[in-house]
């Protein structure tokens, strides 16, 4: 599903992030990616997520080789993956609902089933009762469940999480964390940035370590 | 979702987006009223021109097809010999009406028309000369057989001064070409200041929204997805311009109707103010939407690409 080959990164600074790394993730597995700040956590989720090019080497993402994909096509690419900030980077003027059906309306989908998914998103990560709120009534945990009904309200295959736990405290955390189990459970493919070394290391999944660019030994 | 399915939604999306710019306009109502009473004056200024030149080209067209000549007499001449020269005149083949005024009624004319009646009463003599007014026969369009009867005119004995009345007529009709031209120069400059205005304030209201840009551009939303609401701002900028316009110029137009009314009276109501109305109702807002959506086009296009996801 997410299919790294012999990839550089190289930044305009001449600043190596990503030095030939390869790895592989299955259809429909859970894995964490770890390593020190700025050993290239964030560059290797931008590549997946197109907000960067490769330098060098073939990132292949459900079987499409991003480094040949037009800039036109890049939207309808990012609609299968669904990203999760540390920062939630929610829409501060609009309501939960309108923050949640916000790629719905992206793709086009009719009102009442935005209405649907919306609410059926929300009930998950269970909010369901906060869709008038604006995000700045809810703490934050709650708006990191937002952000998270929000990356998977169009059901993508793969979903992304940059420090997804960064700001909340330990119980927080672990319920954020079943949330994504939850998913991966349906066939959803996760893939999580993290340094919270405790919660990760009592999940049973596997993990993907960075240093200096590289897949540490 | 099939394929009619989309379209609706398409078109819904669309109808959503208008309503909701027109909504963000009315949520800042003192910069929107602002902004667009720039552009109303803006497009008004050349409107409100264009409908003058047009009036004035009204009036100068209904002499178009005239050939007039003025012929002043000497002053020895008198009634009698005047009247005699008139009919004689008649019959050229090239003259088609003449009309005789002696000196005396060209006075109580002038008398009516300028109203300066107690001051010509103190005159010691009759200023005026008696004219013989001389219309061309109707083939003779060509300039140069008027110009030819012109001079025939000009060398008899009796006449002092043979005019063309049609001469300021023609100068008339130059100036107000030179004016046309001028008044089109006018207009795109001010139309480039519009899609200017309309520029800055879309520009404006892109960096305001640059964290909801980067936000849409990582859930998949397209370019025309994010261009979409600031081609709507900018279309009711330009379309409520417009209207500002077209209001704007109707005012003006009926405060300044009255004493051109009272003048046309004066001239026995030969013209009258042409207001073009319905068509500058229409043209207004639709210049003023044709510029606001170029205008936030333009704006977009520069800006929207810079606001990447980081």
């Amino acid at each position: 599903m997410i299919n790294f080959n012999q990839v550089y990164k190289r930044y305009p600074n001449q600043h190596e992030a990503l030095s030939g790394l390869s790895f592989h993730l299955e259809r429909g597995e859970m894995a964490f990616l770890t390593g020190h700040s700025g050993a290239g956590k964030s560059t290797l989720l931008k590549l997946i997520a197109l907000i960067e090019r490769s330098t060098h080497g073939q990132v292949i993402i459900n079987n499409q080789n991003l480094g040949r994909m037009p800039r036109w096509k890049v939207p309808y690419y990012r609609r299968m993956i669904g990203l999760v900030f540390q920062d939630h980077n929610l829409l501060h003027d609009r309501t939960v609902f309108d923050n949640v059906a916000l790629p719905l309306i992206i793709s086009g989908e009719n009102h009442r089933e935005i209405g649907r998914r919306v609410r059926a998103a929300l009930d998950k990560v269970g909010l369901l009762g906060k869709e008038r709120n604006l995000p700045i009534a809810l703490s934050g945990g709650e708006q990191q469940r937002v952000g998270i009904a929000r990356a998977v309200v169009n059901r993508p295959p793969i979903l992304l999480a940059d420090e997804p736990t960064g700001n909340l405290d330990p119980e927080l955390s672990q319920e954020i964390m079943q949330l994504f189990e939850q998913f991966n459970q349906v066939g959803v493919t996760v893939f999580i940035a993290s340094h919270d070394h405790d919660l990760i290391s009592r999940m049973p999944y596997r993990r993907i370590v960075l240093q200096n660019g590289r897949l540490a030994e | 979702m099939d394929i009619v399915d989309r379209f609706k939604n398409y078109l819904l999306r669309h109808v959503q987006v208008m309503l909701a710019s027109l909504g963000d306009l009315w949520r800042h109502p003192l910069a929107s009223i602002m902004t667009i009473v720039v552009i109303g004056i803006a497009l008004a200024l050349p409107a409100g021109l264009l409908v003058m030149l047009t009036n004035v080209a009204q009036i100068s067209g209904q002499w178009q097809d005239s050939h007039q000549i003025s012929l002043f007499l000497n002053d020895e001449v008198g009634d009698t010999r005047g009247q005699q020269l008139a009919e004689q005149l008649l019959s050229w083949p090239d003259i088609s009406a003449v009309e005789f005024k002696s000196s005396s009624e060209s006075l109580e004319e002038f008398r009516e028309l300028s109203g300066l009646g107690s001051m010509l009463d103190n005159l010691p003599k009759n200023p005026l000369p008696a004219v013989i007014i001389v219309q061309a026969a109707d083939d003779f369009s060509e300039t140069e057989n008027i110009e030819d009867l012109l001079e025939r005119l000009a060398r008899m004995q009796d006449i002092e001064l043979a005019q063309l009345d049609m001469q300021w007529l023609q100068r008339l009709r130059s100036l107000n070409q030179t004016a046309q031209r001028a008044v089109q120069i006018l207009a795109a400059l001010l139309s480039i200041s519009v899609l200017l205005v309309i520029g800055n304030t879309i520009r404006l209201s892109i960096l305001n929204r640059q964290a909801e840009i980067r936000v849409i551009k990582l859930v998949g939303g397209t370019n025309a997805f994010v261009r979409r609401p600031f081609l709507y701002t900018g279309f009711w900028y330009g379309f409520l311009g417009g209207v500002v316009a077209w209001l704007t110029l109707l005012t003006s137009l009926a405060v300044i109707s009255g004493p051109i009314n009272a003048l046309a009276s004066q001239y026995d109501n030969v013209f009258s103010l042409q207001w073009l109305a319905g068509e500058l109702f229409l043209a207004l807002p639709l210049i003023g939407v044709l510029l606001g959506v170029l205008g936030a086009w333009l704006a977009v296009g520069k800006h929207l690409n810079a606001i990447e996801p980081n």
